[in-house]
């Protein structure tokens, strides 16, 4: 679902220490690849910071996918019909796959999963801000996979491009399963709009309300306080910038908008015929710093429900690998015995 | 890699057949107990559209690979052969489809 936190959070500084000649060559050749824009494989060598960089985007994107399987996962007993309930499960099961791809990509630069997964569950990785926010009515399932899901495709569809191979691979699948999330979402919103009461109506209204400024932040801080893009623009691990993006967005989802007949909760949003896009107010970056640093309305709540399924689900992974072990045995000794 | 990994279930790599008649293709890896385990989670990992008719998983540490540091050394030399190629070969114009 999606990755913004790849730009937020502790960040690497390239190592300062002295390079001897050798590793200067590896590193010219490595930047020479990458300005002619060749992908690079998971065995090639490559810079110690841009493996970190890689690392920690990839891993972060992974946990935001696990996460957010949450606050949907809420609502497949309250679907109101065995249909939204079905699509619900899919999309959920999507997630979990999409963070499985992605796991898989950071490990082909050799980090365990036991360590990426350490790292969430201990607070040390971050995921995306948007899972801190609660579903609080069903209208929230749709404007979820309306706008954030929207969101994510738009970070996402440039990734499909990055330099390192197994990211771009992963991210290529994600993006041919992440529309459905999009249009399932916009169309049960119709359905609403279209059928439902105005009771109904208005849980479209607030849910929009409520998840519009924090899909905005899902893009990250803005460039100027991006101090990172730069680099990864470089290495061609992101290709657009936040600012880009976020305005590319808005420009998208204001006619969605309009023909769903809700307002988005923003007294400043207007066309600027001038610059031949949409002006939007001020995001609330002091919010967005809260969240991402451990104070959103969900944070405990996420990360305490993420680490209890892995806890409680320990003896199935121990019973499941020692089954795996004594499988093995019974099969050498017949072997043996043969 | 981490000293923590003894409890972690070994990797797979995962390939899938799209349709019968085409070739199996890498597509991933994921973690498995077992063989069996790791096909029915290739299976909902990988194909949950239809993207299968069958689906080959191999253990990550059992595939034997070139290396890339050597990839000049092991692939270069073809460069210079192009009459291995069938343009390489001038015919005249009424048999050129040959």
């Amino acid at each position: 679902m999606y990755t913004q936190a790849m730009s937020v959070g502790p960040q690497d500084a390239p190592s300062s220490k002295i390079k001897s000649a050798d590793e200067m060559q590896r590193e010219a050749a490595f930047e020479a690849r990458i300005a002619a824009g060749d992908f690079i494989e998971a065995k090639d060598w490559m810079p110690e910071h841009y493996r970190k960089t890689l690392v920690r985007q990839i891993s972060q994107h992974a946990h935001s996918e696990i996460v957010g399987m949450l606050p949907e996962g809420n609502w497949i007993t309250r679907a109101p019909t065995l249909k939204r309930k079905a699509i619900l499960l899919a999309k959920v099961q999507d997630e979990a796959g999409h963070g499985l791809y992605l796991y898989s990509a950071a490990e082909t630069l050799g980090t365990s999963r036991d360590q990426m997964l350490d790292a969430l569950h201990s607070g040390k990785a971050k995921y995306s801000s948007i899972f801190n926010y609660p579903t609080l009515n069903w209208a929230d399932i749709g404007v979820i996979g309306w706008l954030v899901d929207g969101a994510a495709i738009m970070n996402q569809v440039p990734l499909c491009r990055c330099s390192y191979a197994p990211y771009a691979r992963a991210m290529i699948r994600v993006c041919r399963e992440e529309s459905f999330h999009q249009r399932q979402g916009y169309e049960s919103l119709l359905v609403m709009m279209r059928d439902g009461t105005a009771e109904q109506k208005a849980m479209v209204q607030d849910a929009v309300n409520r998840w519009w400024w924090p899909a905005l932040m899902m893009f990250g801080p803005e460039d100027k306080d991006s101090p990172n893009s730069e680099q990864s623009i470089r290495w061609g691990i992101k290709r657009v910038t936040n600012d880009q993006l976020r305005q590319k967005f808005v420009d998208a989802t204001v006619p969605q908008a309009e023909l769903l007949g809700i307002t988005l909760p923003d007294p400043d949003l207007k066309w600027n015929a001038e610059r031949e896009a949409h002006d939007f107010g001020k995001i609330d970056w002091a919010e967005f710093w809260r969240v991402v640093n451990g104070e959103g309305p969900m944070n405990r709540e996420r990360l305490g429900a993420r680490v209890k399924a892995w806890e409680d689900g320990a003896w199935v992974r121990d019973a499941a690998l020692e089954h795996a072990r004594k499988q093995a045995r019974k099969q050498a000794m017949k072997e043996q015995a043969a | 890699m981490s000293s923590n990994t003894q409890n972690e279930w070994p990797l797979w790599e995962v390939f899938v057949r799209n349709k019968a008649g085409l070739d199996h293709k890498h597509c991933g890896s994921l973690h498995a107990a077992d063989a069996k385990m790791a096909l029915q989670m290739a299976r909902d990992v990988y194909t949950r559209r239809q993207e299968g008719t069958s689906i080959w998983v191999v253990l990550s540490s059992q595939i034997v690979a070139s290396d890339p540091g050597e990839k000049g050394m092991y692939f270069d030399p073809m460069e210079d052969k192009v009459y291995r190629h069938p343009t390489f070969y001038e015919l005249p114009e009424s048999i050129n489809h040959m």
